[in-house]
């Protein structure tokens, strides 16, 4: 466990240390940086809203990116950083974990599947009754949205993980916020849930709910289809594999520092 | 010798890391290990006759850190860190309740094995309290969860709950989680407790590490007993001046809530110190590092002292070592209050940093106190309460709901006379007053839990209460409104009268000259004589 926890330690070191400066630059980006280039022309033509394309069938299944630019199986290499693209729901500052999954839902385990799904039906059902658009419409368990833009401190409050859980149980794939709650943050981080992605100015204040937007989380942009702008987001760092691998554990599970699972 | 400097609960691990100290202790003349025994003074070292070596790692060039950096430096058996850096930290104590243990425990055998074994069964605490006096099926099968879990995992330390009906009936069950690791004695100096609750940061009252984590991480501690935690910069918050006879800790919490706002201390850790949090009693302190996440800290730490070892007197007997903060420590930023000069204030809808004086709340109508939850529901909180009740003579003006944290707090309220009652119980005075009985101990509405919790905001209403948050549907109902309160503001609240717009003012009035710094106590003058 010693040497795991140490080698753990010096890769999971660098992904903590994202959460406070998200300004380190991730130099082998440059190549990727390339590629995207030509094929966001593509993909910034395409005005028309993509329906949403739900990935997650109530396992933790790795995120497959939308964009025909990346590869299907997230891996720690670059040329795999997956893209997202759908229409977005827009909400201010200080979004707490009540309004983000309700107190009274807390009974569902989200270890389990079937209650996993049902969490991601009350996703957001907290908001109150000045955001005119419900998250998820009643009676679904997933919701039309894939990416949220948020204000600042996006999931103060508790440490409830169920929070980033019913967001990727409802089918979100990133959250774009000006400033997170940190344990919000490292939920979000560890359970592999969501992308919990910084933003550099008030996106909240320039989008919309219902806008077209992709996400180039390679590129660390956000194009709104719809106004047309694109803005420039703050590095996940090294944040980002391990969301893609699907958490804290199965990262270092996949990177080789913590012993493959036992079956027995 | 270095090592006999430190603590016996200290493992040998500190020896090997004392940077070099070890193996030159037999001839060095004095030992750098003041800082480890919680003194302040820096002693000198003495450099022991030796070729090149880097300053370092003779331990004689120490930055100096504070008491969270020195936690966590120990607990990562590091002699030295700074805040940013990632650490791998030893757990002391992992606690979970209800709402999170299945979760954690259903991530904890699926990573490492559906019959693999907890690192160590007496360093987990489990202790339902969040939803459990309830029809909710679910929130029934979720304490039976924990107690398979608990049986199969031999935990020592599960409070345990069957009987729902009659919460006496149940010799293990406590409450709330937060106040019964205290009064179990689970809290101690020095110590890093972690749980899967926001509000885990109570403990740092006791001049602990403690801090909220989510399932996930939680269920990597229940299999490894380490975790990674970056080290915070300290916020150091000076307390001075006599504390005013209307003012409780949660009006200085809400000061500072107020003050830095809800994310002023994200990723931070917030030290209290000062002549008036000295003055604190143990609970005062716990209700002060309670709300510290409501400011988006990552933890809360009051020094320990005399207060704090006479609390764990009867409480533990596992050997402890407090750290203090050097004098040389660097704080992120320092704010200095004269406590005299604070009033009672609320926290307004819809947000813990939305600060107002409770004076100036006059003209807004209250349809129902709460007094209860972690923040709000000890003994010293209702004996506040009571002491308000008693002064005024009046009864209650609306409903109001008394939720005791624990057994022992609810024994408390039955059994503890008050000063100046001439003999009554809290819970006397509560019935003369015309509240609610007090209710089986527990989170309660606090934060809403299932529709048939009692006291919980099924409509839109105002509710003053002494808990900790009033984001929209807090407590229920997502037109609710919520002052948060400390135990004194919401018992005089109470007592206002009906279908007035008066209330919070009214009721500070019996209380105090309000906006005075020279107010004393309307009781005193009449009741101080009385006080047995």
């Amino acid at each position: 466990m010693a040497a795991a926890s140490a080698a753990t330690a010096s890769a999971l070191t660098r992904f903590s240390s994202q959460c406070q400066s998200p300004y380190l630059r991730i130099t082998s980006r440059r190549d990727v940086c390339l590629r995207q280039k030509l094929s966001m022309a593509i993909t910034c033509s395409m005005k028309s809203p993509f329906k949403h394309i739900s990935t997650y069938s109530g396992s933790k299944s790795p995120i497959v990116p939308l964009s025909a630019t990346t590869t299907n199986s997230p891996t720690t290499s670059p040329t795999s950083t997956p893209n997202f693209h759908g229409i977005c729901y827009v909400v201010g500052d200080n979004i707490d974990t009540d309004q983000i999954i309700p107190a009274e839902y807390l009974t569902l385990v989200p270890s389990n599947p079937d209650e996993y799904r049902k969490l991601g039906s009350y996703a957001l059902i907290g908001l109150p009754s000045t955001y005119p658009v419900r998250f998820v419409e009643p009676g679904e368990f997933q919701s039309k949205y894939s990416i949220i833009i948020g204000g600042d401190n996006f999931g103060c409050g508790s440490s409830r993980e169920h929070a980033p859980v019913a967001l990727g149980a409802s089918g979100v794939k990133a959250v774009v916020a000006e400033s997170y709650a940190r344990i919000f943050f490292r939920n979000s981080v560890a359970t592999g849930e969501v992308y919990p992605l910084e933003s550099e100015v008030r996106l909240c204040e320039e989008c919309s709910t219902g806008d077209v937007v992709t996400v180039e989380l390679a590129e660390c942009l956000l194009i709104n289809h719809t106004t047309g702008k694109q803005y420039k987001l703050k590095p996940i760092g090294d944040a980002g594999p391990v969301i893609d691998a699907g958490g804290i554990f199965a990262y270092a599970r996949k990177t080789g520092m913590i012993p493959s699972q036992s079956t027995t | 010798m270095a090592s006999a400097a430190i603590g016996s609960n200290s493992s040998p691990l500190l020896r090997k890391n004392e940077l070099g100290l070890s193996s030159f202790s037999s001839s060095s003349l004095c030992i750098q290990t003041s800082k480890r025994r919680g003194s302040k003074k820096v002693v000198a070292v003495m450099a022991p006759p030796q070729s090149q070596r880097p300053p370092s790692t003779t331990g004689s060039v120490k930055t100096a850190m504070t008491m969270t950096e020195k936690i966590l430096a120990r607990a990562s058996e590091r002699s030295q860190l700074e805040p940013g850096e990632n650490v791998w930290v030893n757990v002391d104590i992992l606690m979970t309740h209800d709402v999170c243990g299945p979760g954690t425990f259903g991530i904890f055998k699926r990573e490492f094995g559906k019959n693999a074994k907890v690192w160590d069964r007496e360093k987990i605490v489990i202790i339902p309290d969040h939803y459990i006096f309830t029809s909710d099926e679910l929130a029934n099968r979720n304490v039976d969860i924990l107690r398979d879990f608990c049986m199969e995992q031999n935990i020592k330390y599960f409070y345990d709950i069957k009987d729902l009906g009659n919460f006496k009936a149940n010799p293990d069950y406590k409450g709330v989680c937060h106040v019964a690791l205290a009064q179990e004695g689970h809290c101690r100096p020095g110590e890093i407790l972690l749980g899967t609750d926001s509000h885990t940061c109570t403990a740092g009252a006791f001049g602990q590490f403690a801090t909220g984590i989510g399932n996930t991480d939680a269920g990597f501690v229940m299999g490894a007993g380490k975790i990674l935690l970056k080290v915070p910069p300290t916020l150091k918050f000076v307390m001075d001046g006599e504390m005013p006879e209307y003012l409780l800790a949660k009006d200085l919490i809400l000061q500072i809530i107020g003050e830095i706002s809800v994310s002023g201390a994200t990723y931070k850790s917030l030290e209290f110190v000062g002549s008036t949090v000295e003055s604190l009693s143990m609970e005062e302190r716990m209700t002060l590092c309670n709300m510290v996440i409501e400011a988006g800290g990552k933890n809360g730490v009051v020094p320990a002292d005399n207060t704090t070892f006479k609390y764990l007197e009867d409480k533990t007997s596992v050997a402890f070592e407090p750290v203090y903060s050097d004098g040389q420590a660097r704080f992120l930023s320092e704010y200095r209050f004269d406590v005299s000069k604070i009033e009672p204030l609320v926290a307004k809808p819809h947000s813990p940093d939305n600060r107002a004086l409770a004076r100036e709340c006059k003209d807004v109508k209250i349809d129902r106190v709460y007094i209860g939850s972690c923040t709000g529901g000890k003994t010293e909180d209702f004996l506040a309460a009571a002491k308000v009740f008693l002064a005024s003579g009046k009864k209650v003006k609306v409903p109001t709901f008394l939720v005791p944290a624990t057994q022992k707090v609810w024994m408390d309220i039955y059994s503890i006379p008050v000063p100046g009652s001439g003999g009554k119980t809290c819970s006397q005075i509560f019935e003369e007053a015309g509240c609610d009985v007090p209710a089986s101990p527990n989170c309660g509405a606090c934060l809403g839990g299932p529709r048939d919790t009692y006291a919980r905001l099924n409509v839109p209403q105002v509710c003053v209460s002494t808990t900790n948050r009033n984001f929209p549907g807090r407590m229920g109902h997502k037109e609710g409104q919520i002052y948060l309160a400390s135990p004194y503001t919401a018992a005089a609240s109470a007592l206002t009268v009906k279908n007035m717009k008066k209330n919070v003012y009214e009721g500070q009035k019996i209380f105090s000259k309000a906006g005075s710094k020279d107010a004393t106590l309307a009781m005193s003058s009449g009741d101080e004589q009385n006080e047995t």
